[in-house]
């Protein structure tokens, strides 16, 4: 779909003057449009087709108006108890996750490549987990180096040889993705450990319908809402083949408990789903047999969706200090008696000097060209790349493998002198432990700040679940980086959410994919790409 | 070929019990909050009668009221203020009004999702409001508020419970709990009382001891039901009958009894375990209360039927964590 004409890929956008240029509304002179590509306009007063209704109603509606819309949708968030606890001297503060009231708009095209190239992802890596936690072809044919998977502190060598149910080692997924200045969606990096945050996308989408209830149906956009009934056939999908009910699998959640700043999300799933949210201490293990304590004596558990670290789950097995698990649970795994989603040592594929190899890991396992790009990844460990990225520090971000949530991060154009220094000695101490990119620009959306419309940098995590197939559900979770400037878009560290709208525009029949397929594969001679 | 006929229900029933660390802190956050209740209701009471009194009464009215509550005995001589802060406001006292409404709403928090919005909000509410709380110089002669404050909220509570959450099995250990303490510290209430008293039962009361029963009556909110059912003539021999044997009044012994019974039975039937040892022992002390009659009980001695009710009460407890909280493994899959 093309946005502006003659426009090649690669090349930044230009802020120029075009000649039939629309002044800009009260509301919008303090946005700016930089090199960053911008969800919302092709050019200054020029939105893309699809934020044209968006832009129309947000013309006209005073910006009084707006800010109350964002009070109320606050106060809805507050009601509903979409909350994450903070700890600190006052027990039990709950703050509201920053929810930005302007959805992130993405068309029917756009997501169906989203959706391809998701499910190829989850498929590979599926299949990756599954050799090198057997024969490891992958390994023997040396695509990816043996050093860097045993190094990785989330290889489990427990898991050698042990059979999961379908092969499936990852059934829920939240990969997060970027849009680069050209408009191409990239990957960012994969979560398949414990990927949380689709409670707000589903929290954001009933305040939305609230506050925007004409446009939402106007537009018409992909419901979200069935994503717990999917979750709960997906967990279903994985029972263990000797479990009593076969059509009723008892499937619980295990959560670490009220103290975990995820909780609200397990209770909201758990409730959703209408299963059991249990701690550890609730779970027994006998005869290599999960149970369950209940007044009514104990309940066999046939599939475990766990949002505890691996680490945590078995003192007898993992860290012998942990409280949260269950003694003797690896060895119920082990025994095939019950399943746990996702599966164990999933986090050797997330690690992030892994993901430099997924397009590799792609094209072996299923012979085809990954189709959403990596970002160009360095590997620290690799003396050429380490060497390239010291000289670079201020135009790199330099993350740790194993870190999420935004910390253990440099980025390089807002940091200091210092701060640079430190990172150095960090990567010449422990370069295996260490990644570095190109920073990003990553892409811009109108968001409400102070009752005035400015841009913001935002990525998107959609979820994928992976259990009789694949599913994704439209959108996702948009996440915004609230601060002026900021590219960090994590909630400990300033983020907020958008609502995440897929458009309709027409069903996804088969021959409108298949000539959207037709559109991405590289035609010879031209060089361009559409998305 | 159609499916056989209890098919469709047999798809949908779900399975029997809750999670016993559920069940667990339902029941205890029942218990801390009747706790709570009783303790204001007795000190604010107490308060009350304090003004009316001569300082050697008023010294030896602060014995009872530790004694009634079951908190250490305070050493030399007794002053109020300090009294006062350990059962009202002391978080080093488990058994203080702060900290049971505290402990009452960290129950709850961790099975938020068992209960309504409403009812954590209330709960919450409260809590938030004395935590903080500390007494100010003449706190004493001001703090009937505070108690009517912590009553009516708790009230409240219950109303919201009652009208907001299903009346299934978490809802009656909520009940269970809070009748369990309520028989629990009405029977010690009574059995401080009866030890204390110099009251003749047969013959009227007079003077000072007058005051003794009204407070007695007062702590159970009972006085204006006493009076109606009796008259405001304080007869000790029907005031004991109706503390302790009236099928009707909220907080008779009976009554706590009798709606222990009837949650734990109903507890019985949804986890199919009405054969052991709670429901037994319940239904023995149920029937016991049910037959006796006050004549005998004070011939006999109302202190020691008040002793072993108290022994039934607490092996009740005892018996409802073996069979639904905290049985072994071992013992489960034996039977």
């Amino acid at each position: 779909m093309k946005d502006s004409p003659g426009r090649l890929a690669g090349q930044p956008m230009k802020a120029t003057a075009t000649p039939a240029r629309i002044p800009l509304a009260p509301s919008f002179v303090n946005y700016k449009i930089d090199t960053a590509y911008d969800e919302m306009f092709a050019a200054p007063g020029q939105p893309r087709e699809h934020y044209r209704a968006l832009h129309q109603t947000l013309l006209k509606l005073p910006p009084e108006e707006l800010r109350r819309s964002q009070q109320a949708a606050d106060l809805a968030f507050l009601h509903e108890g979409i909350t994450f606890t903070v700890y600190g001297s006052k027990e039990g503060t709950e703050r509201i996750f920053p929810n930005d009231l302007l959805p992130r708009i993405i068309a029917a095209r756009e997501w169906a490549k989203i959706e391809k190239g998701l499910t190829q992802r989850l498929t590979a890596l599926n299949l990756f987990l599954r050799d090198i936690y057997h024969e490891g072809r992958i390994l023997a044919d040396k695509v990816v180096p043996r050093e860097l998977l045993y190094s990785c502190k989330h290889f489990r060598r427990e898991m050698r040889g042990l059979n999961v149910p379908r092969d499936i080692y990852v059934s829920i997924c939240g990969t997060d993705l970027v849009r680069l200045p050209d408009g191409v969606f990239a990957v960012l990096e994969d979560n398949l450990r414990v990927p949380s945050g689709v409670s707000y996308m589903v929290a954001n989408r009933k305040v939305l319908k609230r506050v925007f209830p004409k446009l939402f149906r106007d537009y018409g956009v992909w419901p979200v809402d069935h994503y717990p009934r999917e979750l709960l056939g997906t967990l279903r999908a994985l029972a263990p083949d000797n479990c009593i009910h076969r059509q009723d699998p008892t499937t619980v959640l295990l959560t670490p408990g009220v103290s975990n700043s995820a909780y609200f999300e397990h209770t909201f799933l758990a409730q959703q789903m209408g299963i059991e949210l249990v701690e550890g201490r609730d779970l027994l293990v006998h005869d290599n047999v999960v149970y369950m304590r209940t007044t009514a004596g104990l309940r066999r558990v046939d599939v475990i969706y766990r949002r505890v670290d691996d680490d945590f789950l078995d003192p007898l097995c993992f860290r012998p200090d942990s409280i949260l698990g269950v003694p003797g649970l690896f060895n119920a795994y082990r025994s095939g008696n019950v399943t746990l989603a996702n599966a164990i040592g999933t986090g050797v594929a997330d690690d992030k000097a892994v993901y430099a190899f997924v397009p590799d890991i792609i094209k072996y396992y299923l012979g085809e060209e990954a189709i959403l790009p990596n970002v160009p990844t360095f590997l620290m460990s690799n003396a050429t790349h380490r060497q390239h990225v010291l000289e670079n520090l201020e135009t790199m971000v330099v993350k740790a493998v194993g870190e999420s949530g935004g910390y253990g991060m440099l980025i390089g154009p807002h940091s200091t002198v210092q701060q640079r220094e430190e990172f150095r000695a960090c990567i010449l101490a422990d370069p295996r432990n260490y990644i570095a990119q190109p920073t990003l620009s990553l892409s811009c959306a109108p968001c409400l700040i102070d009752g005035a419309i400015e841009s913001r940098h935002i990525d998107l995590r959609p979820y994928i679940l992976m259990g009789e197939k694949v599913k994704l559900v439209p959108g996702g979770l948009t996440r915004v980086a609230l601060r002026k400037g900021s590219l960090v878009v994590n909630s400990s560290q300033g983020g907020g959410s958008k609502d995440t709208w897929v458009l309709r525009e027409g069903e996804f029949a088969e021959d409108l994919l298949e000539e959207a397929r037709k559109e991405l594969r590289p035609r010879a001679g031209r060089g361009e790409q559409t998305v | 070929m159609r499916p056989p006929r209890n098919y469709y229900v047999q798809a949908f029933k779900r399975e029997a019990g809750m999670l016993s660390r559920v069940a667990d802190s339902l029941y205890w956050m029942g218990r801390y909050l009747e706790r709570a209740e009783h303790t204001s209701r007795l000190v604010n009471v107490e308060l009350q009668l304090w003004l009316d009194q001569s300082p050697e009464v008023g010294a030896g009215r602060w014995r009872f009221l530790l004694e009634a509550l079951r908190a250490p005995a305070a050493e030399g001589p007794v002053d109020p203020t300090r009294l006062l802060n350990t059962l009202v406001f002391s978080r080093t006292n488990a058994s203080s009004i702060v900290s049971c409404i505290a402990a009452a709403r960290e129950n709850l928090r961790h099975v938020r999702e068992q209960c309504s919005t409403r009812m954590w909000e209330q709960l919450n509410r409260l809590y938030l409001n004395v935590i903080d709380r500390r007494p100010e110089e003449d706190w004493l002669l001001k703090s009937h508020d505070f108690f009517l404050y912590v009553l009516e909220n708790a009230y409240l509570f219950h109303g919201i419970t009652d009208a907001t959450m299903s009346h299934g099995e978490g809802w009656q250990f909520i009940q269970l709990g809070r009748y369990v303490e309520r028989a629990d510290t009405l029977t010690t209430l009574l059995e401080t009382h009866f030890k204390r008293t110099t009251s003749h039962f047969e013959r009227p009361i007079e003077g000072a001891e007058y005051l003794e029963w009204v407070g007695l009556l007062g702590g159970c909110v009972a006085l204006e039901a006493y009076c109606k059912a009796h008259t405001a003539e304080i007869r000790p021999l029907r005031v004991a009958e109706f503390l302790l044997l009236n099928p009707d009044f909220p907080h008779s012994i009976r009554f706590a009894v009798d709606r222990v019974n009837a949650a734990l039975h109903m507890i019985g039937e949804l986890t199919q375990r009405n054969a052991k040892a709670p429901t037994r022992i319940a239904g023995r002390l149920r029937a016991q209360l049910s037959f006796s009659q006050i004549e005998e009980i004070m011939a006999e001695g109302a202190h020691g039927y008040l002793q072993n009710v108290r022994k039934e009460c607490g092996e009740i407890h005892a018996a409802i964590h073996e069979i639904y909280f905290d049985y072994s493994v071992e013992a489960e899959l034996a039977s």
